[in-house]
């Protein structure tokens, strides 16, 4: 290794104060360490009202709920990364907020409640005129649109979330000796 | 304000640490030169300040960086497109710039895709009779690139004996890794097309060199490596240099002008620091400008005086003028084949493995120059963006909810190839940046203004591109994503600047009437001032810069010091 470090590095100039020449920012390191830390500790909510989380969560357990091989998607936390990325990106808060209201009232209007007090069936019976863009009726469009973002932030939470990527198979990030695909991999690709 | 002068004066001072300014420290320096690098960004070495190993998940945006980390959370770059209190501006068309601000450059994220220029891209003008063509030759060029490569490693192979290409030379290389499944797939195809495709070449080590280890295939070359393993300037390039004891390095140091004697030669570098918001002036003997492309130009353009009305170096008016960038557009695809493919860890190296070198002919295809292609696919880690759009996926669903969709995001992770564009734009005189008279920086240094517009011969280019790319996912059984944009789309080509590969602002040339670089990158108006890094260049190619830029500023440094041996500067 070429033992190149930050302090043998810096050749302070006579001129420059030193206390320029050490104010470093490590850039991601920092934002590393601060992601850590912060993974470590229970997720405080800074978008959605408790309500709107409430609904958010049944929402994503509905588009990826558990099954034989892993968990669901408020299981792997898919709901904090979901509240997490909305209050960070200010181009998602109205579209995610007026959605939910949109789905409360539709939910209203067909069986005269918002949809976390729905039965299972009466929610599935507003998700499937939402959740199949090509399929759905005209008049379901802000529904859809609503619908259809919320299920790539529930898969982006869940399948990069440590359960999903151990469902995934993902097997990398490590260090290893490349040796090119397996034979198994070559062969159902008829590449052997 | 008080401006702080240094009493030292120093042999040379390079501005940017970057791809240039890092090469020709080390050369410089180990040439006996007492060099002063200034560097507009603060301190970073991938040997400790990388996120290597870090998980999406450990991320609260699961690896989304926003405005500050445009390549993702853990990318090795400081800097971005749009950077706080240093803004740019567009005149005529539209330009996109990506700028590093840190120890080291863009040299710490960049791809490592480093191809050589072949005979033809350095006489492109004899060829085809359009822009220019460069004042040095292959021949003359090649013991650089052969240094380059011997020096900071690189794999690959002997593309012209492979496929006959005769554009695509030989060089100095390490045993390339095996390919990956989707990349062989992509090359059954390409075969019965006959396509070429190849090994490619990236500045990452398969053998251990000069004291860094060999790769260990993490495929996280973006965040640099933490073991030196590939290039960036600050793991190979600085630390010879800092070893001669003869290289200083000022950072958070933002050039403003260079100062000019009464004598009309360059006496130093006056530069702001950013952390004390101090003025200073740093004096040497010679002026290496390294500090990216169009940031050199801008120098140049900001440094008037009395004898240089419209800016250092230029009295040809050319500074700014003939900006390039590569041509660019991707396209991916849906390949059936690849579903269900039992998993495997497919990082490799931090790059492709295999890519397709330009293999047209030009005299046939109805537009000048080519491009190269550079693929994609496999299965990475899952993070922010993951399967996004599932329900314009071919053959899926059309979207829905519950475990039939949980099982098919299992289904198609790792079933889509990517194929992107790399090309060559024709060098314009057209095409340029200039001073804004209106803004500055929050420096209080006035910000550059871009002009940029793509020809038809760039958007038959993509032209090319989007049918070659949609064929060859047809040909591999599977849907290209998106329908094909049309003309008035430009066929998907990316805004000029969004590939970064900027070159072409301070052009090389015999005539101090067109050219404001010899064919040393000497300024022809001011003896003691170099440009070392994507400025020189006359013409872009069908390959990406990088290599080129470094093999330049190895040559131009040699020079440089023999010139200080002979006397003469
Ligand atoms: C994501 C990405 C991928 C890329 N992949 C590839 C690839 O695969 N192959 C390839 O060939 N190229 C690639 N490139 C392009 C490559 O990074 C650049 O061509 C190369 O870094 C340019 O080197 P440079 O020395 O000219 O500039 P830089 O590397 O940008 O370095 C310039 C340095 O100068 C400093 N500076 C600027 N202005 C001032 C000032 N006024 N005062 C003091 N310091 C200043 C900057 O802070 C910076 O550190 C890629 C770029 C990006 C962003
Ligand atoms: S892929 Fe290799 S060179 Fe790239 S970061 Fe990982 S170990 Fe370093």
């Amino acid at each position: 290794m070429s033992g190149i470090n930050r302090r043998t590095m810096l050749t302070v100039l006579g001129t420059a104060p030193v206390a320029a020449a050490v104010s470093f920012t490590p850039g991601t390191v920092q934002a590393y360490v601060a992601a850590r830390a912060q993974a470590a500790q229970p997720y405080q909510r800074r978008f959605f009202t408790d309500r709107e989380d409430a609904t958010i969560r049944a929402l994503a357990d509905m588009i990826i709920p558990r099954d034989g091989r892993s968990g669901s998607a408020t299981d792997s936390g898919a709901h904090e990364f979901i509240d997490y990325i909305v209050a960070e990106q200010p181009d998602r808060q109205t579209p995610m907020r007026g959605g939910l209201v949109w789905l409360d009232s539709e939910c209203r209007r067909r069986f005269d409640k918002a949809f976390l007090e729905c039965a299972d069936a009466e929610r599935r019976q507003v998700l499937d005129d939402i959740a199949y863009p090509a399929k759905a009726r005209p008049e379901m469009s802000h529904g859809v649109r609503f619908f259809t973002s919320l299920r790539d932030l529930v898969a982006a939470g869940f399948w990069s979330s440590r359960m999903g990527v151990d469902d995934l198979g993902y097997t990398g990030n490590r260090p290893t000796v490349w040796e090119g695909p397996p034979r198994e991999v070559l062969e159902k690709l008829g590449l052997a | 304000m008080q401006i702080i002068r240094s009493p030292k004066v120093y042999d040379v001072c390079i501005v940017g640490s970057g791809a240039g300014g890092g090469t020709t420290a080390k050369v410089l320096t180990e040439a006996g030169a007492d060099v002063v690098m200034l560097e507009g960004g603060p301190m970073w070495d991938s040997a400790t300040d990388s996120a290597m190993f870090a998980w999406n998940y450990e991320s609260p945006t699961r690896g989304w960086g926003g405005d500050r980390k445009p390549f993702g959370v853990y990318d090795g770059c400081l800097g971005g497109w749009d950077i706080e209190g240093e803004p740019y501006t567009v005149g005529r068309g539209a330009w996109r710039w990506f700028r590093g601000r840190m120890l080291g450059g863009r040299t710490h994220h960049w791809g490592r895709i480093s191809l050589r220029f072949g005979p033809d891209d350095f006489r492109r003008r004899s060829i085809d009779g359009l822009g220019d063509d460069w004042p040095v030759t292959y021949d003359e060029m090649k013991p650089y690139y052969d240094k380059l490569d011997s020096f900071v490693g690189i794999f690959g192979t002997n593309h012209a004996r492979e496929t006959g290409l005769h554009n695509e030379p030989d060089g100095v290389f390490q045993p390339p890794p095996a390919p990956r499944a989707h990349e062989l797939l992509i090359k059954r195809a390409c075969d019965r097309m006959k396509i070429p495709v190849v090994p490619s070449r990236l500045s990452i080590l398969t053998q251990s060199i000069n004291g860094r280890p060999a790769c260990h295939y993490c495929g996280q070359c973006g965040r640099g490596c933490s073991t030196h393993s590939n290039f960036s300037s600050v793991s190979v390039m600085l630390p010879p240099a800092l070893q001669t004891g003869r290289l200083t390095i000022v950072a958070n140091a933002m050039a403003r002008e260079v100062t000019v004697g009464a004598d009309g030669l360059a006496t130093g570098v006056s530069y702001i620091d950013t952390q004390s918001n101090t003025e200073h002036q740093i004096r040497a003997r010679v002026v290496v400008l390294a500090a990216s492309c169009c940031e050199s130009a801008r120098l140049l353009l900001n440094s008037k005086s009395t004898l240089f009305p419209d800016g250092l170096a230029n009295s040809s008016g050319v500074v700014g003028r003939y900006l390039t960038d590569s041509t660019g557009l991707s396209v991916s695809g849906f390949v059936p084949t690849l579903l269900d493919t039992p998993r495997y860890n497919s990082d490799g190296t931090g790059g492709m493995h295999l890519y397709i070198p330009w293999w047209g002919d030009n005299a046939a295809l109805g537009f000048p120059r080519g491009y190269h292609v550079e693929l994609g696919g496999g299965f990475g880690m899952p993070g922010y963006g993951f399967s996004g759009g599932i329900h314009n996926f071919p053959m899926s669903q059309g979207g829905g909810y519950g475990a039939s969709l949980k099982e098919e995001y299992r289904r198609y992770y790792g079933a889509f190839v990517n194929f992107a564009g790399r090309g060559e734009q024709v060098a314009r005189e057209d095409c340029y940046c200039e001073i804004d008279p209106n803004v500055t920086d929050r420096w209080g240094i006035p910000v550059l203004r871009f002009n940029h517009t793509w020809s038809d011969h760039e958007r038959l280019q993509a032209k090319h591109m989007q049918e070659t790319f949609r064929s060859i996912i047809t040909e591999m059984g599977g849907t290209p994503m998106g329908t094909m944009p049309g003309p008035n789309q430009d066929y998907g080509l990316a805004v000029g600047g969004l590939i970064i590969h900027e070159a072409g602002a301070t052009r090389m040339g015999n005539d101090p009437k067109t050219s404001v670089l010899n064919s040393h990158c000497q300024a022809h108006d001011v003896k003691n001032l170099f440009v070392a890094d994507g400025g020189p260049f006359v013409s872009q190619a069908d390959k990406n810069l990088t290599w080129t830029i470094m093999a330049l500023a190895w040559r131009t440094a040699e020079y440089l010091a023999d010139e200080r041996r002979k006397g003469s500067l």
